[in-house]
């Protein structure tokens, strides 16, 4: 390839006249062979499309998860239920991009309908891990993660409902954001569980992921879980002084640790951490419940499956989307939506349903949004305190592609690859950077920080990020 | 001997610019598929957006129905497949209705009684279904308009007090602007629940539901029909049916539509994507000072003014007929009079010429004026009546027209004083008549002078000033 590098690098190549249109046609040229071995694109744009904008972002080609309406433009959230369905409006994120003069190179791959941490499920097929064809990329924004690692793009958009971008991002060896939900705008991204769904952000470093995120962030009025704007650049303040913050993590989380992996993974962890205490950073150990920690990820499932059920009523093929035929309205929809979910999406659907019924709902839906509360209040307590939550992003490198099921209540799985949904219940900005490798696979370290505090999350990121590679 | 037991959930599209989640227009189009946008066809992506303008009426029909309010704006998802409902879902109110245990007290044959209200939520139409043979076409004009739900408790026994009820409930929302109520465009519709018991039972029996009345009048004979048609089950031995039945207008009979073995699961909760918001008692008093004064409280108040109870509910019918009625009090106006004038003369002008009382000509300060002048005798009644039709027909003030037709009064005692004498004069034998006792003949003179006076004779004056000079013949 022959244009390949972050926003600031391609930003000077096309201020010295390079053209922004021969950038894109090399990025395209190389995602329609590179998506013949790891099938991150859904759609591959044509046609090169740049408005008139003085952003930093004006030529820079990026792509977009295929869950984020695109008008004129093919958008399946990777199902066939979608899969011919061609939006006539477009969410606020692509409407910001595109006036920012920002070029679409493609549509990305994801688990279908979101619904998915393998990048295995899309109806175009699975995803394949760029470092090892063998392994996952991890989703479920897959796509994402894989165009930014392949390095056809210098950023990508993604959404994250459990650690949809910062599991994948820990799994490809980039960087992936998750600002505090209500800094952008959900507006046309394709629901999943609307209380836990965040816009999220992969790019290559925290400074690059900083400037989308500037691009991106704001009130708007079609959504009205938007935060106010704020006076703010975050691009601006990621050198500032950050000795005397003070991080934590979590002991039992760690100590869940049991595999051999795994093992290796929490040493990395560990020295990176030491690494940063001598850098002025303090770091400490907290005491977490255990139990609070072992329902994170049924509270998750139970939750997201419930608003998913609900929220994916709408696709029934009588207004858009393939339509089944059948003799009534009611057998449309019972044919339209027999064909066109697989089998793991509608077990979720069937979940959703049993857990929002009226004699379950108390027991399962009402009581898992009170465990969600009451992990957020512990959480944003120890926020008091603390600027921060540090912690591996995963347990262990991208797992080999088998049809093993792994065993979800597994100790070492439940608490150890689960916490990042912390950052979805409390709405946290939340971001994984590589931290190192195991047996030439990236690992990922997680910093989250206390909600609508995106600034400072970057600026401890970038200084983590800095201090990371110093050493490498 | 079995009675009937009736409650009522009342279906009131409120007047807004546009519908409840979405900008699209809120107004009657009678071209299908014309106000919609993407998100009242639920394409992926789409949130909503609560139109304050819907929550503050809804809230206001709440205060007008004596109903709590709760502390804070809330939505929920009522969770069904069918083909007019876009989303899969509904957006209503479960947890925090905006309206529960209100009350509207009704007259009933002389007699007050309070009908309970159970609960009033605010919530989205659905789209129109149109049945064809063999296929169905979907028409999302409605989808999304605002809809406010009135659920009462069983309390009704009979049509009269349903029909009297829907009225009274009908008027108010009228009053406070919420809706037009218009049963022609489905602005309301009315699902009625109706059961039948013995007296002696303590406990109500099965009911049938029959939904989406559209008119008061097909409410008043499905309550008839359905009464009728339980008794004669019931007084057979048999049990009725629960089940939901639909209204046939043409053949005055309901038909069953489905049977409810056991009420559906809507696995309501809470929308996700509507923030709570607070409803501060600033934003709530503001609404409840919006609140006009209600006609059954103008009602009694005309009563107490000497107003006849019939003219006085013709007045509160509609909020602008009672305003303009309130206008000519606040001038000073007798209240019967005023009533007299507008609810004969004036209403009257307005049926034949199919216009509101805002887009007559004739103001509230013209009809005092004119009630004015008949009073200290410038014109008289019946030349009053002659002025404000022509006041109503050709537009001009009762003062312009009293001047045009040169109707003014003589009340000048010299004036009528020569004009009783000349008549007087010119029928000498009368008088004598007069004075060998017949003293009837009084009115021959009257009509003598009046006419003479060309009719503006003040009547009065001109009989005092008679009686003075016969004396003196």
């Amino acid at each position: 390839m022959k244009y390949k590098g972050s926003i600031t690098e391609l930003r000077n190549l096309i201020d010295s006249g390079v053209s922004s249109e021969e950038i894109f046609k090399d990025v395209i040229e190389n995602a329609y062979e590179t998506n013949k071995t790891y099938n991150e694109f859904v759609t591959i744009i044509d046609k090169y499309n740049s408005m008139e904008s003085d952003s930093i972002l004006k030529g820079i080609p990026y792509s977009l998860k295929d869950n984020f309406s695109t008008k004129d433009i093919l958008t399946t959230g990777s199902s066939n239920i979608l899969k011919d369905y061609v939006p006539v409006f477009d969410s606020t994120v692509y409407r910001k991009l595109k006036e920012s003069g920002a070029v679409l190179v493609g549509k990305t791959t994801l688990d279908e309908l979101a619904m998915g941490g393998s990048g295995l499920t899309a109806h175009t097929g699975k995803v394949y891990n760029p470092f090892d064809i063998t392994r996952i990329p991890g989703g479920s924004s897959a796509g994402s993660a894989v165009s930014v690692a392949l390095g056809l793009v210098p950023f990508s958009i993604g959404s994250d409902t459990g650690d949809s971008v910062r599991k994948p991002a820990s799994y490809c060896g980039v960087v992936g954001f998750k600002p505090t939900y209500g800094r952008i705008s959900r507006w046309g991204l394709f629901p999943f569980a609307s209380s836990l769904d965040h816009v999220g952000i992969f790019a290559r470093n925290v400074r690059d992921v900083s400037i989308v995120t500037d691009t991106l962030k704001g009130f708007d009025s079609l959504d009205m879980t938007t935060l106010p704007n704020e006076d703010i650049k975050y691009s601006d303040n990621l050198d500032n002084d950050v000795s005397g913050k003070k991080l934590f993590y979590i002991k039992e989380i760690i100590e869940s640790a049991n595999k051999e992996d795994t093992k290796e993974t929490i040493k990395i962890f560990k020295e990176t951490i030491e690494k940063l205490r001598n850098k002025g950073i303090v770091i400490e150990e907290v005491g977490f419940d255990k139990s609070l920690l072992e329902a994170i990820y049924p509270v998750y499932f139970i939750i997201s499956c419930a608003e998913a059920t609900s929220n994916n009523s709408n696709l029934t093929g009588f207004i858009f989307g393939p339509r089944e035929s059948g003799k009534t309205p009611e057998e449309v929809m019972k044919n339209t939506r027999t064909k066109g979910f697989t089998e793991m999406i509608k077990r979720r659907f069937v979940i959703g349903s049993y857990i929002l019924q009226r004699e379950n709902q108390e027991k399962l839906f009402l009581n898992a949004k009170r465990v969600r509360r009451m992990i957020v209040e512990k959480i944003n307590e120890l926020f008091k305190e603390y600027d921060g939550l540090i912690l591996p992003a995963s347990g262990g490198v991208a797992p080999k592609i088998t049809n093993e099921e792994v065993d979800k209540l597994d100790d070492n799985f439940l608490i150890l690859e689960n916490h990042l949904c912390i950052g979805n219940f409390g709405g946290y900005p939340s971001i994984t950077l590589p931290m190192g490798y195991v047996e030439n696979m990236p690992v990922g370290i997680n910093l989250t920080c206390a909600a609508k505090e995106d600034g400072v999350c970057l600026n401890i990121a970038k200084f983590i990020d800095d201090n990371i590679k110093e050493v490498k | 001997m079995y009675k009937a037991v009736i409650g009522l959930e009342v279906h009131c599209e409120l007047k807004t610019k546009s519908k409840m989640f979405s900008p699209s227009l809120n107004e009657y189009n009678p071209s299908p598929n014309q106000n919609i946008s993407v998100i009242d066809l639920a394409f992926p992506g789409i949130l909503p957006l609560p139109n304050k303008e819907a929550i503050r009426k809804a809230i206001k029909l709440s205060l007008a129905l004596n109903c709590e309010v709760p502390n804070e704006v809330m939505f929920d998802r009522k969770n069904y497949y069918y083909a007019d409902l876009p989303k899969g879902y509904q957006l209503t109110q479960m947890t925090k209705p905006f309206g529960k245990n209100g009350y509207l007290d009704i007259n009933v044959q002389d007699k007050i009684k309070r009908v309970t209200i159970h609960q009033l939520h605010l919530e989205e139409d659905s789209a129109s279904l149109d049945h064809h043979d063999g296929y169905s076409l979907i028409d999302y004009n409605r989808a999304g308009i605002p809809l406010v739900e009135i659920v009462t408790d069983p309390v009704f026994n009979n049509e009269n007090e349903v029909i009297e009820f829907l009225e009274n409930l009908r008027s108010i929302i009228k009053y406070c602007d919420i809706s037009d109520a218009s049963s022609d465009k489905g602005e309301l519709r009315v699902d009625v629940n109706i059961s039948m018991m013995k007296e002696t039972d303590t406990e109500l029996g099965i009911r049938a539901e029959i939904k989406n009345i559209n008119s008061f009048n097909s409410v008043k004979e499905t309550i008839l029909y359905e009464i009728k048609r339980q008794r004669e089950i019931l007084e057979g031995g048999g049990k009725v049916k629960q089940e939901t039945r639909r209204w046939v207008d043409e053949e005055k009979v309901t038909v069953g539509m489905r049977e409810k073995i056991e009420a559906v699961d809507y696995k309501y909760y809470v929308e996700p994507n509507i923030p709570v918001v607070k409803l501060d008692n600033e934003f709530i008093n503001e609404i409840k000072e919006s609140i006009p004064v209600l006609p059954q409280e103008r009602l009694q108040k005309y009563i107490s003014l000497g107003v006849m109870v019939k003219d006085a509910k013709t007045l509160v019918k509609t909020k602008e007929v009672s305003d303009y009625f309130e206008e000519t009090l606040r001038l000073g106006a007798d209240a019967k009079e005023a009533s007299n004038w507008i609810t004969t003369r004036i209403l009257g002008f307005m049926n034949t010429k199919n216009k509101t009382i805002n887009e007559i000509y004739t103001t509230p300060q013209m009809l005092v004026s004119l009630i004015n002048m008949i009073k200290s005798s410038k014109i008289s009644t019946q030349q009053g009546k002659e002025v404000l039709e022509l006041s109503l027909t050709e537009e001009k003030t009762p003062e312009e027209i009293v001047k045009e037709k040169g109707m003014e009064q003589i009340s000048d005692d010299n004036v009528i004083r020569e004009l009783v004498n000349k008549v007087l004069d010119e029928n000498k034998a009368q008088v004598d008549t007069y004075k060998g006792g017949k003293t009837n003949i009084v009115g021959f003179f009257v009509g003598q002078i009046l006419k003479a006076s060309g009719g503006k004779a003040n009547p009065s004056t001109t009989n005092k000033i008679l009686m003075e000079e016969l004396e003196k013949r």
